[in-house]
């Protein structure tokens, strides 16, 4: 299993106190599965992909990623999971403004120590970013940004592709444009997908769907 | 709505305190410099004016004579003659180890205002004639001289604030009797209203030269060139500190850019909010400007002992060493605040003025700089530097000398951000791992929100580089030049007269050789100078520090055939090897060798002993130089044998060790404000900086996010830093030394008459390079540090704010 998540609790401190956003949620995902999931906003989905991700840890429950356990690992540890264990793409692409598309492109392959510069080429040449290797993000429409980012995630080749809401900012035939290309490079790798959407139509796509409410599955 | 939308805009602050403080402290920093300078040259300025009084010799039209003297019958003939002239007779005694300046004129015919107020209300005027007679001092020296074991025979002394320090003004006879000079005066006062039907000076007394009265003192146009030091200094702080402020109004505007569209598109006008930013500015550079005055009037207690001390071991000026507050300077203080904040954000409030009511907010828009505006800024920094260069060889004097420094200072700091670019680019390119490629790239991408600081660093190092290399270059010519100099192991000076041939005809048997330091003051070309006469003995060939000469200067010296000249009358006077000197009225003599005469701010003349005598009989034959190779027991029978007192006799050694504590003194001011200026820019990294690390998280968050550690993207802060700092000081370096030789080669000959050697000093160099990069550990520490334990949860936010 690449993604075993069990009885996950995550609460926040805020003015008020303490604000439970997930209150044991668990779920599963293997190799070539592609989950969406869905729920209204501070449903706990994004909790659940940043602790999935190493980004976070939960008060309580367990997260294991290709079975290993993310319960007890140092700081050092959590960030070498997300180099080389995971890809992750955002709602707002976030690419390093400083470096060109290339760079960007083979930013955390290099980063994990897994450059394939013949497989990356193909993923520039499947994303329609052979052109504009040279340009800088800022340079870019939103629907180019998103492709980078996508095309950054993978290019380590990741188990895992965990992508957080990556078509909300996207117009509706640019979304469906993206997806199709996540789907398809996902088929292509052998990793499985964990997406977050707000889309019942991006939903439907994928092969399984798990529907968030009050940090509960529903 | 104004008040809503005040409401709205000051609200800022509340949510950014750190910010709001960065603004003030920069903005009192700068305030703060510039009204210590502006204190300190108040207060030294106040002291010239005491000194210029009406007696000064250049306020009224003075008649002297050739010889120096002038006798009690010429000025008997000139009243006769229907010239209303009063006589002034002025020499330096010694009191408890300390030069005090005797003035004697004559109360019943000198001008108006000579005399202080306090005659005729404290002191009755018939008093002055009487035995033992008044003096007027100022209340310090009054105080200084007071019970001192050898001040018996002076004056009963009144305090009078409007004397300068160190002098006292007396009645004539009572001047003779302390100066030991009777039935003669050095010089004659004209007074302003003089009798049309006069005759004429030339049919009175044809000797007497008529000097003209001339505008300003001196002693002020002499401590000028200092002044403009210091003033120069006190504006490079409060550039620097601008530097701060601009960057902190700069970032204040552009994350209220929202705001101000928000309010605009609410229906405020434009005008309106342009005129509550400028009203926030206005209100927050009188805070810190009050607080910087404050500041300053604190620095300038602090800084003006030692100004005194620089003043009076260069100048002879006598400065007291404590303040008075002047609300003038207070106000200029305040003034100069206002007019900062008004300079520095000009550019912001511009900004929001051309500002379109609908554009999207663009993330530091304010700071971005092109590659095509940071080479345009380079070319500009080499017009300027260019410019810099060519003033001293288009024009002279001080003015071109600091031309010269602000182009180079200026050029190199606009250049800086292409020379960051370009370097920051190579190491990019050159980068084997995706971190550091990362790094060098992002190091790029924050040059804009740095490069302020940067330059202000820059400052603050050439600044450091230059002033340092030249007092090093000066103590290291200064310690060699005073062991030529001082050629003799033993100084003593007689009594009197009779007491200084006992004293020769003691010492002879006694010491290898008794050099006489003789010496008067003398037109020399025209202008006051002092004549030294020596005698012929190898001693000065061996060690004498002469600059030029002809080949047998010492044989015409002593032959009475050639005069030795210092460095700054010869540079003044422009007389070079074999140029006639007229020295006194006519007696003239070619130059044969010119000598460098460091810290001494008139011009200097040697002759041979013997042609000086004849032609002055008067010269006071006092001083002398004592070689001998057992000082300290010369010393000793001197004391117990012969019976001079030890404040007669000086050791070499402590004549040297006096001089080097004089020159450290003199220099101590220009190391303190040196460190001051390398604080305010240390504290403009630290706030730009900070202000930055405000904004990296989502620029960090997505790089955790891909895996590199909050430990790891720490010390690549403090590596960017530390880098920054170092190139910086990679290009301050030669901008420094450019400095440095700009002011011993330009400033210095132009401000002190004399050129000093440039020496280089590396090891000073590697300290300022580690205090440079001390300076930016520091100012990197504390975001750092919030880096490192940032929570993850902030680095999440950046994500979850996306939606």
């Amino acid at each position: 299993m690449l993604i075993d998540a069990r009885d996950l609790h995550k609460s926040y401190m805020t003015a008020e106190g303490s604000v439970p956003v997930l209150s044991g949620v668990s779920l599963t995902l293997g190799a070539g599965e592609t989950l969406a999931l869905t729920g209204e906003s501070g449903s706990g989905k994004s909790t659940l992909l940043h602790l999935i991700a190493a980004l976070d840890q939960p008060d309580r429950g367990e997260v294991r990623l290709g079975g290993t356990s993310l319960t007890g690992q140092t700081d050092r540890q959590r960030a070498e999971m997300r180099r080389k264990s995971v890809g992750l793409v955002f709602q707002q692409f976030n690419l390093v403004p400083s470096l060109t598309v290339a760079q960007n492109l083979a930013f955390q392959a290099r980063l994990a120590g897994r450059l394939d510069s013949a497989w990356l080429d193909r993923l520039t040449g499947q994303l329609g970013l052979s052109g504009m290797t040279d340009r800088y993000p800022e340079q870019l429409s939103g629907g180019q940004q998103q492709r980078v980012a996508i095309g950054r995630a993978l290019a380590a080749r990741p188990p895992v592709l965990l992508a957080d809401e990556p078509t909300g900012n996207l117009d509706e035939a640019t979304a469906d444009t993206v997806l199709a290309l996540i789907l398809e490079l996902v088929t292509e790798t052998g990793a499985g997908l964990l997406l977050v959407t707000h889309s019942d139509r991006l939903a439907g796509r994928l092969s399984r769907r798990l529907h968030l409410r009050q940090g509960h599955i529903a | 709505m104004r008040r809503a939308a005040l409401q709205a805009l000051l609200s800022h602050w509340r949510r950014q305190p750190l910010q709001l403080l960065t603004l003030l402290a920069g903005l009192a920093l700068a305030t703060a410099l510039w009204s210590a300078v502006q204190a300190i040259n108040a207060e030294a300025r106040r002291s010239y004016a005491q000194a210029a009084s009406v007696l000064d010799r250049g306020t009224l039209a003075n008649l002297t004579a050739p010889g120096g003297t002038i006798a009690t019958d010429t000025y008997a003939a000139l009243r006769r003659a229907g010239w209303k002239v009063s006589p002034v007779i002025e020499g330096r005694i010694v009191r408890g180890g300390q030069r005090v300046a005797i003035v004697g004129l004559e109360p019943l015919t000198a001008p108006q205002g000579a005399l202080p107020e306090t005659v005729g209300p404290a002191v009755p005027p018939q008093e002055m004639f009487s035995h033992p007679g008044v003096g007027f001092a100022a209340p310090q020296t009054v105080a200084a001289l007071a019970d001192l074991p050898d001040s018996h025979d002076l004056p009963r002394l009144v305090a009078a604030a409007s004397m300068p320090p160190g002098q006292i003004l007396t009645d004539i006879a009572v001047a003779g009797r302390l100066l030991d000079l009777k039935g003669s005066m050095h010089r004659l006062i004209v007074l302003p209203e003089q009798p049309a039907t006069r005759r004429p000076l030339e049919d009175v007394a044809p000797d007497l030269t008529l000097t003209p009265p001339r505008d300003g003192g001196d002693l002020a146009r002499l401590t000028d060139s200092f002044h403009l030091n210091l003033t120069a200094f006190g504006l490079l702080s409060f550039a620097v500190g601008l530097f701060i402020v601009h960057g902190a109004v700069g970032l204040a505007f552009e994350q209220r850019r929202q705001v101000f569209r928000t309010l605009r598109a609410l229906g405020l006008p434009l005008g309106t909010l342009l005129g509550m930013l400028l009203a926030e500015l206005l209100i927050l550079a009188l805070i810190a400007g009050s607080f910087g005055v404050t500041a300053g009037y604190l620095i300038a207690g602090a800084l003006l002992p030692d100004v005194a001390a620089t003043l009076r071991g260069l100048y002879g000026a006598s400065v007291p060493g404590s303040l008075t507050f002047d609300p003038g300077w207070a106000v200029s203080g305040l003034g100069i605040a206002l007019l900062g904040t008004l300079v520095a954000a000009a550019n912001g409030l511009l900004a929001v003025r051309r500002m379109p009511l609908l554009a999207s907010a663009q993330p530091r828009a304010w700071a971005t700089l092109s590659g095509r505006a940071v080479r345009r800024q380079a070319v500009a920094g080499a017009v300027l530097a260019t410019l810099g260069a060519l003033a001293p060889l288009l024009a002279d004097g001080l003015v071109a000398g600091f031309v010269l420094m602000g182009g180079l200072l200026l050029g190199a700091a606009l250049a800086l951000p292409f020379f960051l670019t370009t370097v920051l680019g190579i190491c990019a390119g050159r980068a084997r791992s995706a971190t550091w490629e990362w790094f060098w790239a992002d190091t790029r991408q924050q040059l804009p929100g740095l490069s302020l600081a940067l330059m202000a660093l820059l400052l603050a190092l050439a600044t450091n580089i230059g002033v340092t290399t030249m007092v090093s270059s000066f103590r290291l010519t200064f310690t060699g030049w005073l062991d030529q100099r001082l050629v003799s192991q033993l100084y003593v000076t007689a009594r009197n007269e009779a007491d200084g041939e006992a004293l020769r005809a003691w010492l002879t048997p006694r010491a290898e050789a008794v050099l006489p330091i003789w010496s008067l003051e003398l037109p020399l070309n025209g202008t006051v100078g002092e004549v030294y006469g020596i005698i012929d003995h190898p001693i000065y060939a061996e060690k004498w520090p002469l600059l030029a000469k002809v080949p047998d200067a010492w044989d015409r010296l002593a032959s009475g055939t050639g005069v030795l000249v210092n460095e700054q009358l010869a540079r003044r006077e422009e007389v070079s090897l074999g140029d006639p000197l007229s020295i006194g009225e006519d007696w003239t003599l070619p130059v044969v060798a010119i000598y460098s005469d460091y810290g001494n701010p008139l011009g200097q003349a040697i002759t041979g002993l013997d042609p000086l005598q004849a032609g002055h009989p008067e010269l006071p034959r006092l001083r002398h130089g004592v070689l001998t190779d057992d000082p300290d027991g010369l010393l000793t029978a001197l004391r117990e044998d012969f019976g001079l007192p030890d404040a007669n006799m000086t050791h070499q050694a402590n004549l040297k060790a006096f001089s080097m504590q004089v020159f450290e003194r003199t220099f101590a001011v220009t190391a303190a404000l040196n460190v001051l200026t390398l604080a305010v820019a240390a504290f403009a990294i630290l706030t730009s900086l900070l202000t930055l690390s405000a904004m990296r998280l989502p620029q960090l968050a997505p790089v955790w996010a891909l895996g590199l550690t909050r430990s790891h993207l720490a010390r690549m802060e403090v590596v960017r830093s530390l880098a920054l700092a170092a190139l910086t000081f990679v290009l301050a370096l030669p901008t420094g030394l450019l400095l440095a030789w700009a002011l011993l080669a330009v400033v210095n000959v132009e401000a002190f008459g004399w050129r000093l050697p440039m020496f280089l000093f590396p090891a000073q160099w590697l300290a300022l390079f580690a205090l440079a990069l001390l300076a930016a550990l520091i100012a990197a520490a504390l975001p750092v540090r919030r880096l490192a334990r940032t929570a993850p949860a902030q680095f999440l936010k950046v994500f979850a704010d996306e939606r």
